[in-house]
């Protein structure tokens, strides 16, 4: 919980599954992290089948976003380093949700 | 016989070489492979030039049918298929119209449909058959309009010349996939040489012959000449900088036809270049 929120939304390593009323926690390999292409898409996927209703990244791209907002996925963006952090400031109410999402960095940086 | 002219870097004169080159043989065909901004015909100015629409299929679901088994998403290694809310999503500007996710469908949802994303534009400029590819902007992927183009080369016997894209990715293998030579046209920069060895690594693992011309040579750049030595790829020609033919490019004039000693140049280049294929 006191790791960085990866800056990759699609190649981000593992994400946390974090349920706000148990207060429990699970982290999931994600497998879209080694995609030849498509990994946000592949990673949207991912968090839509885990049945997570809210996701807190960095930065996320258009194809991501198009996938999260058709299953009514708020994006917010994460403020803080770590996880415990974010999940604290969005609990009191203080990220914002996210507006602007990139075009996508396909094989470059 | 085909003849691929390639870079890595763009600007280094990929387009004057190859423009040149067809324009100095006595029949020739060019054709534009550079399909997200083909110049070619800026030079040689077509006539008759006649247009085909180039499509790629892309997946479309019929909700009704659909099982939900997943299949198609789970087959698409590009990741173009998404699963939301019980119907796929298709991101069309990822799919590679590979028609997998159409064929591993049990209930026949998948229905392809033709997206058109370019076009092959085919005219005559004196002796030289100009044939380019055009794609459509805000498209990700020119390979469908390079095929069709490629399409059109000459016969065996006839020079076919084609004017790759830059850099060293798929539009370029897929361009110099059926060329039986590859000129290389490097540009003595750092810049120029770190692109330049990407591109000879491509035409080296696609096992073809290649051979070098310096465009815009003044002076020496060492690293070039020993990279070029520690991998025994001959140097054709050397062109120095000048101003005369940076004016004639931007009158969008064709050198060989206004400049003896260039025509005499790309004569004895083509001439080297046959040498070099059949060796």
């Amino acid at each position: 919980m006191e790791s960085a929120v990866c800056v990759s939304f699609g190649r981000a390593p593992f994400f946390l599954l974090y349920d706000t009323e148990s207060k429990t926690e699970n982290f999931v390999p994600n497998t879209a992290a080694d995609a030849q292409g498509g990994a946000g898409l592949k990673a949207a996927q991912l968090v839509v089948d885990m049945g997570a209703d809210t996701l807190l990244t960095v930065r996320c791209g258009q194809n991501a976003a198009d996938v999260l907002v058709a299953a009514g996925i708020k994006v917010y963006k994460t403020a803080a380093p770590t996880v415990a952090e974010n999940l604290r400031d969005f609990a009191e109410g203080k990220l914002s949700v996210m507006t602007q999402f990139h075009a996508g960095f396909h094989g470059r940086q | 016989m085909k003849i691929a002219v390639l870079s890595g870097k763009g600007g280094t004169g990929k387009t004057f070489t190859s423009v040149n080159l067809a324009a100095a043989a006595n029949r020739a065909t060019y054709i534009d492979c550079d399909v997200e901004e083909p110049n070619g015909r800026l030079f040689f100015k077509p006539e008759g030039v006649e247009a085909q629409s180039i499509s790629t299929l892309i997946p479309t679901f019929n909700a009704g049918k659909c099982n939900g088994c997943r299949k198609c998403v789970d087959f698409c290694r590009f990741n173009a298929l998404v699963y939301v809310k019980d119907k796929p999503m298709v991101f069309p500007e990822v799919c590679h119209s590979c028609g997998g996710c159409a064929l591993v469908c049990p209930s026949g949802a998948v229905t392809e449909i033709k997206k058109v994303v370019g076009s092959v534009e085919s005219g005559v400029s004196g002796n030289v058959r100009i044939i380019t590819g055009v794609m459509n902007l805000g498209e990700a992927s020119g390979i469908p309009i390079i095929k069709a183009a490629l399409k059109k080369s000459g016969i065996a016997e006839e020079l076919t010349v084609i004017d790759c894209p830059p850099g060293s990715a798929c539009p370029v293998m897929e361009s110099v996939q059926s060329a039986d030579y590859c000129l290389l046209v490097a540009e003595p920069t750092a810049f120029g040489l770190h692109n330049f060895e990407m591109v000879h690594e491509l035409t080296a693992l696609l096992g073809k012959p290649c051979g070098v011309i310096i465009n815009k040579a003044d002076g020496e750049y060492l690293p070039l000449d020993k990279f070029l030595a520690d991998h025994k790829i001959p140097v054709l020609c050397r062109i120095p900088y000048s101003e005369r033919l940076a004016q004639l490019g931007a009158d969008a004039e064709i050198a060989v036809k206004c400049d003896a000693d260039m025509a005499a140049l790309f004569h004895t280049l083509l001439a080297d270049i046959r040498k070099e294929a059949a060796g």
